[in-house]
């Protein structure tokens, strides 16, 4: 299997839970067990858009119960007899294994998976940005050699990069140290945000700069959250950046 | 009725609540970060080969840019043959 693996180093590696939930693509060769016309294949991959539910495989690293998870789409490219190219976008947590199996006992003929290549992992994709170990050693090589950073800063992104699907709200300087320190973010705090949060969504907190503070479960919508003066707008679950970047303002009289 | 739009086919805007500044005396744009600092709040989009599993690849990858501690998100199995037969 190969394609879109993100690797997170040192302080990064706090935002891998993030990654794991966030939506896949996937390019998938399938070999179906008997012969199947096009249009009863491409019927049964419509039936396979949507909530479907799926059983952990054996050799799963999860509990085997029977779980929910959302295809967004599920594209025939190209059958050549009994192999079969189709290209996959899924939920995090989706065993394309299994829906092969599944989509080859809707059939009735069986299938199997045969080969695999994630083309995408949330916001990262094979198209931008993505290195194979061959170049990802070459160019740290010549940063050694000629201590130029720019071959460092081609081969890895920052952190904040995996975190793109996630909507993000934007806070004062004055309020970041509190956050580090895992307060709940209050309504002054707050400069600005994205459209579409919802109560309970999972967001981003982060600095006039850009840079990922925490991950928190949002209390309000953008809407609310907007018109609020005061009380908490997010409860932070994942600290990202470490005490004492921001100076510490509590306890002192400010102008907030 | 939920609509079955992939997450990072969504599109947001920015709206403002307040206007304020952000004190260039803390902190650094991520990209404007320095080199040590941007390597230890780094990711690397890895094309992953097939064979080895992506823990083993994990590993290389700490090991050829010299870190500490490196993880991975979203395991991609290793190819049968290599699962089944335990090097």
């Amino acid at each position: 299997m190969t394609g879109v693996l993100p690797i997170a180093l040192e302080e990064a590696t706090k935002i891998i839970q993030a990654l794991q939930l966030a939506g896949k693509e996937y390019i998938c060769v399938m070999k179906l067990h008997g012969e199947v016309s096009e249009e009863k294949l491409k019927e049964v991959f419509k039936e396979f858009e949507g909530t479907i539910y799926q059983r952990p495989p054996l050799r799963a690293s999860v509990k085997r119960r029977l779980r929910t998870r959302k295809i967004y789409y599920l594209e025939l490219l190209e059958k050549d007899g009994r192999n079969i190219l189709f290209r996959v976008g899924c939920e995090g947590g989706t065993y394309i294994r299994k829906l092969c199996y599944d989509i080859g006992e809707v059939l009735g003929c069986g299938a199997h998976m045969q080969e695999l290549r994630r083309t995408r992992a949330g916001p990262l994709t094979e198209e931008e940005n993505c290195i194979d170990l061959y170049d990802l050693s070459y160019y740290h090589g010549l940063w050694k050699e000629t201590k130029d950073d720019a071959y460092i800063r081609k081969i890895i992104l920052p952190m904040e990069k995996a975190l793109d699907h996630i909507p993000k709200i934007f806070i004062r300087d004055s309020a970041v140290e509190a956050i580090c320190y895992g307060a709940n973010l209050a309504a002054p705090g707050v400069v600005s945000l994205e459209t579409g949060i919802l109560k309970d969504m999972t967001v981003a907190i982060f600095t006039l700069k850009g840079e990922a503070v925490a991950l928190a479960k949002a209390l309000a919508s953008t809407e609310e959250i907007l018109s609020m003066t005061r009380g908490f707008v997010a409860k932070t679950k994942r600290v990202l950046m470490p005490k004492g970047v921001y100076p510490k303002i509590w306890g002192k009289s400010s102008s907030v | 009725m939920q609509k079955n739009i992939p997450p990072w086919q969504v599109k947001r805007e920015i709206i403002t609540k307040n206007e304020e500044k952000t004190d260039p005396r803390y902190g650094y744009k991520p990209e404007e970060r320095p080199i040590k600092e941007y390597v230890k709040f780094g990711i690397v989009n890895l094309d992953k080969p097939p064979g080895p599993s992506s823990h083993e690849v994990t590993a290389w990858v700490r090991k050829i840019l010299g870190v500490k501690k490196a993880g991975h998100g979203g395991t991609l199995e290793a190819s049968p043959e290599a699962g089944e037969i335990p090097k």
